[in-house]
């Protein structure tokens, strides 16, 4: 099934006539996923590389169906955009700008509360379902459609995993960048409870990076309620104390943010934790349950991991949107299998 | 971005925080005539980003002009250590002269932005003065904290229970809460990560001061500052750190042997730890960001190389949007410029691989490749020892 994305996905691509919109749109077009229209205001009518440009988001929405965005504009005006794809109506909003002013993100967090509007980032890569559709600026010739869910805080270093991941001929579900600032939409926890209550999804890779609290968070939601295998990486064991973060973050989490603090914390609910980036692919094999991809649902391969207790993820998850619904079959597409490089 | 204290002090007085009577002076003579024109008992304070001045002997009482003068003279061009200006210190170049206060008892007030709950949170404590990181750690329950909505901002019950927090009652309750409210009022009005003021103090009197003060700035809203931009003090950041910000490179020195050049932030760090893990050191955490120019790569590779620490380099580029070929030929460019003697170690991988491993081994250049980021960081290792 995946997460988040898959070929029901009608992608508009909110800053599309910019050179890193309409190189990204052509990208995840020629990916194979549904490019329905751009957004660009004042350039309403044109065609642009073939795809039809709107000045609003909602005249996307109403005359093309689109019910995810892809966001490039500047950073000074993303909030904005933001926020025009959430009143739009679009579930799933996707921005990849960096550098959003925290405030305005903020602001921008508030109003989406209690929302249909899922965003993920920004200041991410995006997301991928293999085979399916890819809704972001990752590499998508690197992923290979298959069982692991891939959930990070960074973008070379998701591809990094997934490389590894591919390598040894195993394919992802999802993989979600959850984005690096330090106000974001989506969060571990919440990547996490959509893996869980994936049928398709049957191990997930984790990957932090020092600061904050998500991954202490995760580490406790995996403990109560995911059944499936984790494996994770904190990226930063090395780096000076003090250089990233402040003083008062210090205060307000209570000495927290290492990532000794962190692998400990994920350790002790029971997530394989590795210290080396160059393991992340070879744990996630060893604990991947070792039946053939498929669209197939198990937790045979769950028993060995203690600690983490038996419920399934919460129902409300799989009832999220349209993308519960239907579909087992995930048979990879070959013509996406195949996507060329650029 | 940080600001010195003297400039956080004038940006909180323009909004109406009360802070003592002062200014800054660069020469001994000119801090003696402030303490002339404010009278009485001064305290001279150096003004380095660093925290923790008091401890280093940065921050000084004088009881007349002449002793202003006097202790100025000593503070001004010291290498002032803290324990947050590492081992080396950092040169002093201003001194902030105040009025000395008759001082009743220290509190802590700051604001920040509290990631998990994605709101600005305040927070006050009747423990103030140097030691408010170790108040959190051991009592974090002797900390008040209220957070706020951006919508409807500081509120009557906002300010009633960090008051009351703080065992405050009659004026002072008022006071406070007038206080906190400025705060945040600068806070939001200026983009702060950070606006803390420790020690916030109780005068004989029955004022409320501001006796020191300290605000980053979010870096990503500088741009609708320039106010703020034009309080940045470059004396204070590493020179080279200054030259890659000059090419929108992220760029930290560390201590290590092994440069590293890296795409993004968490691969960065990764490259980091797995070079530690390999046995060596990194010399820095280097991000040449997703769609470097081969003219950026260059300037990366020249600020890396001047770090005279530096016994090898570690490429580790997973091209997305930056293609390896690109990689390639700014390398290749760089290292013919430069004239660089360095062992080179290049792993690459992802977006047009083949075509930028062909390019690396055409140039003639002696460059290593490696097969993955283990076998990358263990040959770098190993080449920065001279093996």
């Amino acid at each position: 099934m995946s997460i988040l994305a898959d070929k029901k996905t009608r992608v508009v691509v909110q800053g599309v006539t910019g050179k890193e919109g309409t190189f990204h749109a052509l990208a995840c077009r020629e990916y194979g996923t549904k490019v329905v229209a751009g957004v660009t205001p004042g350039k309403g009518g044109i065609v642009h590389e073939g795809i039809p440009v709107f000045d609003t988001v909602t005249e996307s929405v109403t005359k093309e169906g689109a019910n995810t965005s892809l966001i490039f504009v500047p950073p000074a005006f993303a909030a904005d955009a933001i926020l025009e794809a959430a009143d739009a109506g679009i579930r799933v909003v996707v921005c990849i700008t960096e550098g959003i002013p925290t405030l305005d993100m903020v602001k921008v967090g508030r109003v989406l509360q209690g929302r249909e509007t899922r965003l993920i980032g920004p200041n991410c890569p995006g997301i991928i379902s293999p085979g399916k559709a890819k809704v972001g600026i990752m590499p998508g010739h690197i992923h290979r459609p298959g069982r692991v869910g891939v959930v990070s805080r960074s973008g070379t270093l998701t591809y990094e995993a997934v490389g590894q991941l591919t390598a040894r001929g195993i394919g992802q579900s999802t993989c979600v960048g959850i984005g690096g600032d330090p106000i974001i939409g989506t969060t571990f926890v919440d990547a996490l409870r959509l893996f869980q209550a994936d049928p398709e999804t049957e191990a997930i890779l984790m990957i932090g990076e020092i600061g904050g609290t998500a991954e202490e968070d995760a580490a406790a939601f995996v403990k109560a309620h995911v059944t499936k295998p984790v494996v994770g990486f904190i990226c930063g064991q090395t780096a000076p104390p003090g250089r990233r973060m402040g003083h008062a973050g210090a205060i307000i989490s209570g000495g927290t943010g290492t990532a000794a603090e962190k692998m400990a914390a994920m350790r002790k609910a029971g997530i394989t934790v590795v210290k080396s980036p160059a393991m992340m692919g070879e744990a996630v094999t060893r604990l991947l349950p070792s039946a053939p991809a498929g669209p197939r649902v198990s937790r045979g391969g769950v028993s060995a991991r203690p600690g983490s207790s038996r419920k399934t993820g919460p129902a409300r998850v799989a009832g999220r949107g349209a993308r519960g619904k239907g579909r087992t079959t995930a048979q990879p597409d070959a013509r996406v299998r195949k996507a060329k490089r650029r | 971005m940080k600001i010195h204290e003297y400039q956080a002090k004038m940006i909180l007085a323009d909004f109406g925080v009360p802070v003592p009577r002062g200014r800054v002076a660069d020469t001994p003579a000119a801090a003696g005539a402030i303490a002339q024109e404010l009278g009485g008992t001064v305290v001279v304070k150096a003004q380095i980003h660093a925290g923790g001045r008091g401890k280093g002997g940065g921050v000084k009482l004088a009881k007349s002009p002449q002793e202003a003068e006097q202790v100025a003279a000593q503070i001004l061009g010291m290498m002032l250590r803290t324990h947050q200006t590492g081992p080396e210190g950092q040169k002093v170049k201003r001194v902030l002269v105040e009025e000395g206060m008759d001082i009743r008892q220290e509190l802590y007030l700051g604001i920040v932005i509290d990631r998990k709950v994605g709101l600005p949170v305040i927070m006050a404590s009747s423990a103030g003065g140097m030691e408010i990181e170790e108040v959190a750690r051991t009592r974090p329950e002797a900390i008040v904290k209220v957070h706020v909505e951006p919508a409807t901002g500081v509120q009557g019950f906002h300010t009633r229970k960090l008051g009351f927090g703080l065992g405050l009652t009659g004026t002072l309750l008022k006071d406070a809460a007038a206080f906190v409210a400025t705060l945040y009022r600068a806070f939001e009005a200026k983009d702060c990560s950070l606006a803390e003021i420790n020690p916030l103090v109780i005068t004989g009197d029955g004022r409320l001061l501001a006796l020191d003060a300290k605000m980053n700035f979010d870096d990503n809203a500088l741009s609708r500052h320039p106010e703020i931009q034009a309080l940045r003090d470059l004396d204070e950041e590493s020179p080279l750190e200054v030259e890659a910000s000059r090419f929108n490179l992220n760029y930290i020195k560390l201590d290590g042997t092994v440069g590293c050049m890296v795409n993004g932030a968490g691969l960065a760090m990764a490259t980091m730890d797995i070079i530690k893990l390999a046995g060596g050191e990194p010399a820095n955490f280097l991000d040449v960001g997703g769609g470097a120019s081969a003219e950026q790569i260059e300037n990366a590779f020249r600020i890396l190389i001047s770090d005279r620490n530096v016994r090898a380099v570690l490429i580790n580029i997973f091209g997305g949007i930056l293609r390896c070929d690109r990689l390639a030929e700014g390398v290749i460019k760089a290292v013919k410029a430069l004239g660089v003697r360095l062992p080179i170690v290049i792993r690459m991988e992802g977006t047009n691989v083949e075509l930028g491993q062909r390019m690396l081994a055409e140039s003639g250049l002696n460059f290593i490749t490696a097969q993955g980021m283990k076998d990358g960081a263990e040959k770098a290792v190993r080449a920065a020892r001279g093996a």
